[in-house]
């Protein structure tokens, strides 16, 4: 079985700039010029930052970062 | 307030300008969690207290029903002039949100580091060597208000005039109209000024970005601007001032938390959020403006609610051990900047201030205590934190 590949994406309707996913995990969160949230590239998590993305997740305030996995 | 009648029951006769919950709410947020949830009081003309987290949340995400146009739970329904975007509900709030977000990111914020990190070194410099100070007075209330002169482009030695107004209307003004549309009134006139000035010679400022700045194609009215001034100026000064001073409040009582964060400054990231989740200073306010109900309580339209985030955040249903400081706590979903669209947009200029100023402190300072003689005092109402703060320096 290969192993499992976790996807983080923000939700741009929910999120409202506390900007948490930028502060705990910069490797896979940007902020837009209106200082929103965005995942990087296509969102995929290197295994090394999964603890970091299931931190981001733990910490938004509008629980607007989905982890999945695929 | 000693004028005013004691609160005789919490869930149906509270009174959040009363001395016992300004000095020590949470024990009372605690009973009314357990007992009555959404309290209401026939002061203030009526209003709702929600303690719960999901419930300040449910009401903070619905402004069909919840309007802020009025943002302070005042004696009487005052009419005062607009500061959006805090005052603005949809369509509205939108474009006078997004105006001012470009200047408050992360990046643009950091921009101001530099000079807060002298501001705190200049205090501390005056401090350093003594055996006591003011930890709200000598440190905490010289910072905000210094920043945010610094970034409105006005004179920082106007900061007695800014806490005297901000005192007016957020503290006296709640109960006395009079003092409270005088000090409008002044402060109205101050930014008209300072605005006129900024038009004829812009410079680097928040009062030139906000003339320059065009909403839809248009430039925004002198009437928007200065709301939006007045806003910045309220908003920035006594919200931080009273979180640093909180922190340090605590740091004061916590041997084992303030010689970890004296050790170990990778620990202040967490720490200030969990500072902010446990004594979040602001507490904003909505008018119903049409019947609904949230947590089995029935909200009648013209009653106002008490949106507390710092209730909000000592739910235990939402935060293991909330009444506990853990700096380390890894999960924080903390309310201290609201949720929803009212977001604090200052929020990330706040904790730039609060880590700084903390960090400074600490690498001065790292041994400090309460002065068990002379007590520590508290703000009153919207805002909380201690406006006294005697502290003993040293080991």
């Amino acid at each position: 079985m290969a192993p499992k590949l976790l996807r983080v994406k923000v939700d741009r309707e929910r999120c409202q700039g506390h900007a948490r996913c930028f502060a705990l995990a910069p490797e896979l969160f940007a902020l837009d010029e209106f200082g929103n949230g965005r995942e990087r590239g296509d969102g995929l998590v290197a295994a090394t930052l999964e603890d970091k993305a299931r931190l981001a997740q733990a910490n938004c305030p509008e629980l607007a970062i989905e982890v999945t996995e695929e | 307030m000693s004028n005013r009648p004691p609160a005789t029951n919490w869930s149906t006769d509270f009174d959040h300008l009363d001395s016992r919950w300004s000095e020590n709410p949470y024990p009372i947020w605690d009973e009314l969690r357990q007992t009555c949830p959404i309290a209401h009081t026939d002061r203030f003309m009526g209003a709702y207290f929600p303690s719960r987290y999901e419930d300040v949340r449910a009401i903070a995400y619905d402004t069909e029903h919840f309007s802020s146009r009025r943002v302070v739970v005042r004696e009487t329904r005052t009419s005062l002039p607009p500061a959006p975007p805090i005052t603005s509900d949809p369509p509205a709030h939108r474009p006078a949100k997004q105006v001012l977000l470009p200047a408050f990111t992360p990046e643009m914020i950091s921009r101001h580091e530099p000079r807060t990190r002298a501001i705190c070194r200049e205090l501390l410099a005056r401090i350093d060597g003594k055996d006591g100070c003011d930890g709200a007075v000598d440190y905490a209330q010289e910072i905000p208000v210094r920043v945010i002169a610094h970034m409105l482009g006005v004179p920082e030695e106007d900061a007695d005039q800014f806490r005297k107004w901000i005192k007016e209307i957020l503290e006296i003004g709640v109960t006395d109209i009079g003092v409270l549309l005088r000090a409008q009134g002044e402060m109205i006139a101050y930014f008209a000024e300072k605005v006129a000035a900024r038009r004829a010679s812009p410079g680097e400022d928040l009062i030139s970005y906000l003339l320059s700045s065009r909403v839809e194609g248009r430039a925004l009215s002198d009437e928007h601007i200065g709301g939006t001034l007045r806003l910045l100026m309220i908003a920035g000064i006594d919200t931080t001032w009273s979180a640093i001073g909180s922190c340090l409040w605590h740091l004061a009582q916590h041997a084992q938390d303030r010689r970890r964060l004296a050790t170990e400054p990778d620990l202040m990231g967490s720490a200030v959020e969990e500072f902010l989740r446990a004594y979040a200073p602001v507490t904003m306010a909505r008018e119903v403006v049409k019947q609904t109900e949230i947590g089995g309580c029935t909200f009648k339209p013209g009653h106002m609610v008490l949106l507390s985030f710092p209730a909000a955040n000592r739910d235990p249903a939402m935060f293991p051990d909330a009444d506990r400081v853990i700096i380390d706590r890894a999960q924080n979903r903390h309310a201290a900047f609201g949720l929803g669209i009212h977001r604090c947009i200052g929020s990330n200029l706040a904790r730039m201030e609060i880590r700084v100023a903390l960090g400074e402190w600490l690498a001065r300072i790292p041994e400090f205590r309460l002065d068990p003689d002379r007590p520590v005092t508290w703000s009153v109402g919207t805002v909380r934190g201690p406006r006294r703060l005697p502290l003993l320096l040293g080991a």
